[in-house]
């Protein structure tokens, strides 16, 4: 890897899922807005919530929580969904809410400080972890957005015979 | 103003594509051994415009070889040849190189110079007057080369004709874009022009319109006794409208070797000439006027003559006729995201028929009515007004409809912009393969969405394609079978319901099942043992990698085309089915919406949700008498209406959310049809009507079967348009176990 891009810092936003602290590139989000109801879409799995109109896109919203087989939490006020860009393998671009429990800060993190992650002891795969970082005290979870919301029902599927 | 001109040499090639179009398919329309002057002349004219047009930019070689088939055709036009089947392909051949020529040009890239001369020598060939001041060396220019010397020495041949051509442009001849130098040189390729200028009309500097044309000139030309009037006419043109012009000739018989300026020297002088006038006080030289016209039989060319012959037409073939809206044109960087999904040369530009926009006028006009009068109301309302806030908004309502039909109207286009190119393409195919085809078109006129139609193209042209190399046999072998030797495509569209379809349709050979299941073992798409119906063995064709041609051909045969016809087809929201008959024909058939972006809906609501259904899916809703309602098998559902059975849908089972009512009877059924099934949607009820947007689900998601799309509603929120088609394979592969548990009134 360049020495010279492990040294500039990216920002990243955090946000909080039951007690863990997640990441993303804050380049990849769009905007953070409230919970509104969605137009729940037939025969998908739970953690696709449905679609919202986001200013005359539809937007499919995703729940990070049952995404990771965490345990439901009431959608209320509080409910944050983050508006991210997701970029597939194949280069196309689409726009999709997360809901989360919380945003939590924003970070500055040098590549080099993330560190790859031990295969062990999360509630997700390891595929869609880019790594660890530490802040202060803290660890957090970069999530690798474009591997998490491409896969399995997210992907964009070829239709076929 | 400056004009841009990248953008006009770009309309140039537009227009030149269309005039291809045109020529190509006047071409495919002549009968051998007749000649139809109106066609030949609305021929000649397509290539008249492209070498005009080319000669703006200087394109010498398509200059050079459109001259050389104008002169043809004008060759044709006055009787000289009996129209052939081989003069009509080395036309269309000529036609293809221009083509070739021209988007070499567009793209910048060098084209094929060998088939371009070799079609030029062929022309040139069976030309009955040579043409004199063209050689056939390419790139040779068409006015006289003497740039450098000041004078040419010109050997004019024995018979020369002199002409006198007096030449008083209107006013407003500038503005209309006209430039008389260009004519005078144009004259001077002729023979040898001498042309004087008459300033007499320029007024005083003082009250000088610099917009205005107030010279006149005389011209004398010494040319050859080849020159006709004709050509000479034809030089005015375009500016017979705009100009007196009177055009005398006489003979010389005398050989006359003289030192005459050349046209750039004269050029040159009526520039110096007019030049000063912009300028300060200037003196005219009244030699300069000199009056020798010879009266010996003066033509007049009256403005009737021209409308009727030339602009009319050409207008007409413009605005209604079919050009091709330019194939070539690039592709377009403005759009990003586009160019990742889709990278194909689709064009920018749209061809609209004035009655189009003119009602999209009216319309936007009484919109801004409407406005004016809600503003009135709104400015000072108090509750008695509100019949006429209501008024204003029914009408608003109106008005937005339709606005919002033709604005679609716009983007409508008949499907003959597509099927135009098919004449062509089977003309050329039978010649190849030895087949005799007759291509019969019917319902052109069937209008549908442009995207949907550009994204058609490519797919029909390979069906075609396919029926033409695999479909129609050879005449030895339709002699056999007892058929009529020529083999018919037919092409048809027309509307069904919300959609257009289009059928390939040919009494070709069918095709062979067993060929395909042997195969399809071969490749190890299915297994010996197996058995399949034949649809399903049909459905193979559409499988990548299978061609049933015993020879690969530079046609088809290769097994990459149906598939991708197939995948173009879906993309679009359509769908393809295939019928066969061993020896009897195929019969392709297109389905496609007719446009993809509005539908009309009908609003339903199963509990909390809402879902909308396209209108014309809808065949009836109706109340469910408990009677009529049956159990199949115990598991399945069926509703007698009539004398049909009809199966019923329970759309909370299917999409398992809360229903208001499980009872039938306090619901609603909607028939509805979707690829030749009909179902009846239990729901808990119908509501409002209204235009929907379709929205893509795929454009963040993905497709979801049994839905088609999204929309938003009327307060913001989203909702989902039900396929009815996709419903009902949904359907019949859906556990049978849900249904049975709420089978049971709750």
């Amino acid at each position: 890897m360049n020495h010279d891009n492990q040294q500039i810092a990216n920002k990243y936003l955090t946000f909080v899922l039951a007690t863990e602290e997640y990441a993303v590139d804050i380049l990849r989000v769009q905007e953070i807005k409230g919970w509104n109801k969605v137009t729940p879409i037939p025969n998908t799995p739970d953690y696709i919530c449905g679609v919202i109109n986001l200013r005359g896109t539809i937007v499919p919203i995703i729940d990070l929580r049952l995404r990771f087989g965490l345990e439901r939490l009431e959608y209320g006020v509080m409910t944050v969904v983050v508006v991210v860009r997701v970029v597939a393998m194949t280069g196309k671009e689409r726009i999709m809410g997360v809901v989360v429990d919380a945003v939590s800060d924003v970070y500055d993190v040098t590549e080099s400080e993330i560190k790859s992650p031990p295969d062990f002891g999360s509630v997700i795969s390891i595929e869609f972890i880019k790594g660890l970082a530490s802040v202060g005290e803290k660890m957090v979870i970069v999530l690798d957005i474009d591997k998490l919301l491409n896969s399995n029902e997210l992907a964009i599927v070829e239709q076929v015979a | 103003m400056t004009i841009n001109m990248a953008e006009v040499q770009a309309l140039f090639f537009e227009e030149s594509f269309e005039n291809l179009d045109l020529m190509e398919s006047g071409l495919l329309d002549f009968d051998v051994g007749a000649v139809n002057k109106e066609l030949v002349n609305s021929i000649f004219r397509a290539a008249h415009s492209i070498k005009g047009g080319a000669g703006i930019f200087k394109f010498q070689q398509v200059i050079t070889f459109a001259h050389t088939v104008e002169a043809l055709l004008d060759e044709m036009r006055n009787d000289e040849h009996v129209i052939t089947q081989s003069i009509i392909d080395l036309l269309l051949r000529s036609v293809d190189v221009l083509r070739m020529m021209l988007s070499a040009l567009q793209e910048g890239a060098a084209h094929d110079n060998d088939e371009a001369h070799a079609c030029l020598v062929e022309v040139r060939g069976i030309l009955k007057t040579p043409l004199q001041e063209m050689p056939i060396e390419e790139g040779m220019t068409t006015s006289t080369p003497a740039t450098n010397t000041s004078n040419v020495t010109v050997k004019t041949t024995p018979q020369i004709k002199n002409w006198y051509i007096n030449f008083k442009p209107l006013p407003h001849l500038l503005q209309t874009g006209n430039e008389p130098i260009n004519l005078f040189r144009e004259l001077s390729n002729l023979g040898t022009l001498q042309v004087t200028v008459d300033v007499s009309q320029v007024p005083p500097l003082a009250t000088l319109d610099t917009q205005v044309c107030y010279l006149s000139w005389q011209l004398q030309l010494q040319s050859n006794e080849k020159v006709t009037q004709a050509e000479i006419n034809e030089i005015f043109e375009w500016v017979e409208d705009d100009c007196e012009l009177t055009i005398t000739t006489e003979s010389e018989d005398t050989t006359v070797e003289e030192t005459v300026p050349s046209v750039e020297e004269v050029v040159k002088e009526v520039d110096e000439t007019i030049a000063p006038i912009e300028e300060t006080t200037v003196t005219f030289d009244d030699e300069l006027v000199d009056t020798a016209i010879v009266e010996d039989e003066p033509v007049t060319i009256t403005k009737t003559d021209v409308a009727k012959t030339e602009s009319v037409p050409v207008l007409e073939k413009q605005t209604a006729n079919k050009p091709n809206v330019a194939k070539k044109s690039s592709k377009s960087t403005k759009n990003e995201e586009s160019l990742h999904t889709h990278g194909s040369n689709e064009s920018t530009s749209i061809r609209v028929g004035i009655d189009k926009v003119d009602a999209l006028i009216n319309i936007v006009g009484e919109l801004v009515i409407t406005q004016s009068m809600l503003d009135q109301v709104g400015e000072h309302f108090d509750p008695s007004r509100i019949t006429q806030l209501r008024d204003g908004l029914a009408q608003l309502e109106r008005n937005t409809r339709e606005l919002q039909e033709s604005v679609m109207r716009i983007r409508m286009l008949p499907i003959s912009y597509s099927f135009n190119r098919f004449p062509r393409l089977v003309h050329d195919l039978c010649t190849q393969l030895g087949k005799k085809v007759e291509l019969k078109l019917s319902g052109e006129h069937t209008e549908l969405d442009k995207t949907v139609l550009e994204k058609m193209s490519d797919p029909l042209v390979h069906l075609v394609r396919n029926a033409l190399d695999h479909g129609v046999e050879i005449p030895e072998q339709r002699r056999a079978a007892g058929k009529d030797e020529t083999g018919l495509l037919h092409l048809h569209a027309f509307h069904q319901g919300s959609n257009i379809v289009i059928q390939i349709k040919d009494d070709g050979a069918g095709i062979d099942l067993e060929k395909i299941r042997e195969k399809a073992i071969q490749q190890h798409l299915i297994n010996r043992e197996d058995s399949f119906s034949d649809e399903q063995l049909q459905e193979l064709v559409f499988h990548p990698g299978l061609s049933t041609a015993v020879q690969v051909s530079d046609l088809s045969g290769r097994g990459v085309g149906m598939d991708v016809v197939r995948r173009n087809i879906r993309s679009l929201g359509g769908t393809i089915d295939i019928k066969s008959k061993r020896g009897q024909g195929t019969t392709f058939s297109i389905r496609l919406p007719l446009t993809l972006a509005i539908l009309d809906g009908q609003l339903v609501r199963v509990g909390d949700h809402i879902y909308i259904l396209s209108l014309l899916s809808i065949i009836e809703s109706l109340r469910v008498n408990p009677k009529f309602v049956n159990s199949m098998a115990g598991r399945a559902e069926v509703y007698k209406l009539r004398e049909e059975y009809i199966p019923v849908l329970r759309l909370y089972n299917l999409f398992e959310i809360e229903p208001g009512t499980t009872r039938l009877d306090e619901g609603l059924l909607v028939i509805v049809e979707g690829d030749g099934q009909k179902i009846g949607l239990f729901v808990d009820e119908l509501l409002s009507q209204q235009q929907i947007v379709i929205k893509n689900l795929d454009t963040n998601y993905r497709q979801v079967q049994g839905v088609s799309g999204a929309t938003i509603l009327g307060d913001g929120s989203v909702a989902l348009i039900l396929d009815v088609a996709g419903l009902v394979k949904l359907f019949h592969h859906h556990k049978p176990k849900v249904i049975m548990s709420t089978a049971l009134p709750a």
